[in-house]
């Protein structure tokens, strides 16, 4: 997993608050509504696990913008992994939940944050799986660069200069009890 | 969360702890929904090479074995010794000399003699599941007992369980003893006292030779089949008075909870130790166990392919 190991690591700097994240949150729906000329056929896939709760802020702003619910699946990517028996450890498997068709919709994926593509590109393996989608988009709450793969964001809440031995890690409350985004640094590195 | 399957190989429910016991079973939970799906192909095991080695018939643990394989995207080969050098009279060991050249991640292998799958873990570098070795284990089968006791009733712990039938010859027996009482379920074992082996209560189970006190306030009751081909004979007079003595039909039934839970690791012998009405009623789990088979033996082949340890 690109970050590495959780230990050892304090806060360097909080990039987004609450109010932050909120905003970002009603951006990224006013221009999923501006790019698709409103909500038809639009369907959010969140990636587990805090893409999920991110699709959710997203669709309750979509509902407000346009007065229309959106569906919103949840997606694992584990199965989809590029490092299985090489990674140090093994992420544990949970449940694809996406309780409608994604045959012939706007399927903007939702993920935290998008760094070296890895992620995204095991996303659109499986959802491909799952039906053939009219588009796919990817909206993320935080693009912090170093992308292994030719992969771009269509919607970011905040771009994000890293190095790679830091990590950019997202808190909301649905898992964290706290909204914010902090750039955590290894110490004593 | 650090957990993980820290082994090579499964071979029975006995050395494995509660902890990883429900890492297969939440793993296998999130298998599950790929059977459900129209493409049912996931790419977690491309480029592994799975083989199923069966020195004794089986259908539906073959097939579930090699499905759960072929879903994940593995290359799965299906040895039977009635078509090997088995019938030239290779030994256990030269076969899995002969295998480990070939270079497979994961040996899948059924035999009549108990400790057969051990044996072939110590000269395998692959990792060796054991899929039913004589009157020893069957942990995939347990496992899938639990998954799918877990999937009706929420819970395991606290539950009780009343297995009923040839105990002495049943690995599945054993394995689900084994696995059922770690995680807290209470057991008990019913059956001709031929069938029961002496060093049953040591195992922390009840013994009952009466199938009607076995069964009444029991959760789930479990039928094993009669194993006509590894009886010896003189075990029981004859198959009708065993199915009047131990068989589980409607009229039982009447003694045993309103919900219970009825299960049978197959093949059922109809009109033998259950009877078709209840194998086909409301409550009969059978086919469930099946289905919930594959997504169980996908979970145990990702958790021993996948590496060593899990973070979340």
């Amino acid at each position: 997993m690109p970050g590495g190991r959780m230990s050892q690591r304090r806060e360097k700097a909080q990039i987004l608050d609450a109010a932050a994240i909120a905003r970002a949150i009603t951006r990224i729906a006013h221009e999923i509504v501006e790019r698709n000329n409103g909500v038809q056929d639009v369907v959010l896939v969140g990636l587990r696990s805090r893409g999920v709760d991110l699709a959710h802020r997203i669709a309750v702003k979509l509902e407000e913008i346009e007065g229309t619910k959106v569906p919103v699946g949840a997606l694992d990517i584990t199965l989809y992994r590029d490092d299985l028996g090489k990674a140090e450890t093994q992420p544990v498997v949970r449940r694809t939940e996406i309780p409608f068709s994604i045959i012939d919709k706007k399927v903007v994926l939702v993920d935290d944050v998008l760094y070296t593509g890895r992620s995204c590109r095991a996303a659109m393996d499986a959802l491909m799986d799952l039906g053939r989608p009219r588009l796919l988009q990817l909206a993320v709450l935080v693009d912090r660069g170093h992308r292994e793969l030719p992969i771009r964001a269509d919607y970011v809440g905040k771009n994000v200069p890293t190095s790679h031995q830091e990590k950019v890690q997202v808190l909301l409350t649905e898992e964290d009890g706290v909204d914010r985004v902090v750039i955590m640094e290894a110490t004593g590195a | 969360m650090a957990v993980g399957l820290k082994r090579k190989d499964l071979l029975g429910t006995r050395d494995l702890s509660p902890e990883e016991i429900g890492l297969i079973l939440d793993t296998a939970t999130s298998m599950k929904e790929i059977a459900s799906r129209d493409i049912k192909k996931v790419p977690t095991l491309r480029g592994k090479t799975i083989i199923n080695l069966f020195y004794e018939p089986s259908t539906r643990t073959r097939t579930s074995f090699e499905i759960a394989g072929k879903w994940m995207s593995a290359d799965v080969i299906n040895i039977s010794t009635g078509s090997s050098s088995v019938v030239k009279g290779e030994t256990l060991k030269d076969t899995g000399l002969t295998l480990q050249a070939m270079h497979p991640d994961v040996v899948v292998i059924r035999h009549a003699a108990a400790g057969a799958p051990q044996i072939l873990a110590g000269l395998l570098k692959a990792s060796v599941i054991n899929a039913g070795d004589g009157a020893h284990e069957h942990p995939t089968q347990a496992l899938l007992d639990l998954f799918t006791i877990r999937e009706k009733r929420g819970t395991l712990s606290g539950l009780k369980a009343a297995i009923v039938g040839d105990i002495l010859h049943s690995r599945v027996a054993r394995s689900n003893i084994f696995a059922m009482r770690k995680m807290g379920m209470q057991v008990r074992v019913c059956g001709p006292a031929t069938m029961l082996p002496r060093y049953m209560d040591r195992l922390g189970v009840e013994v009952f030779h009466r199938i009607e006190p076995a069964i009444a306030d029991m959760d789930i009751i479990m039928m094993l089949r009669i194993q006509l081909e590894r009886q010896g004979g003189g075990l029981f007079p004859t198959l009708r008075e065993y199915s009047k003595l131990f068989g589980l039909n409607l009229d039982r039934l009447k003694a045993a909870k309103q919900d219970v839970l009825i299960m049978h690791p197959g093949p059922i012998n109809r009109g033998v130790e259950i009877s078709p009405e209840v194998a086909d009623g409301p409550y009969s789990l059978i086919l469930n166990q099946v289905e919930n088979g594959v997504a169980v033996r996908m979970a145990v082949l990702y958790l021993l392919a996948g590496g060593q340890t899990t973070t979340n």
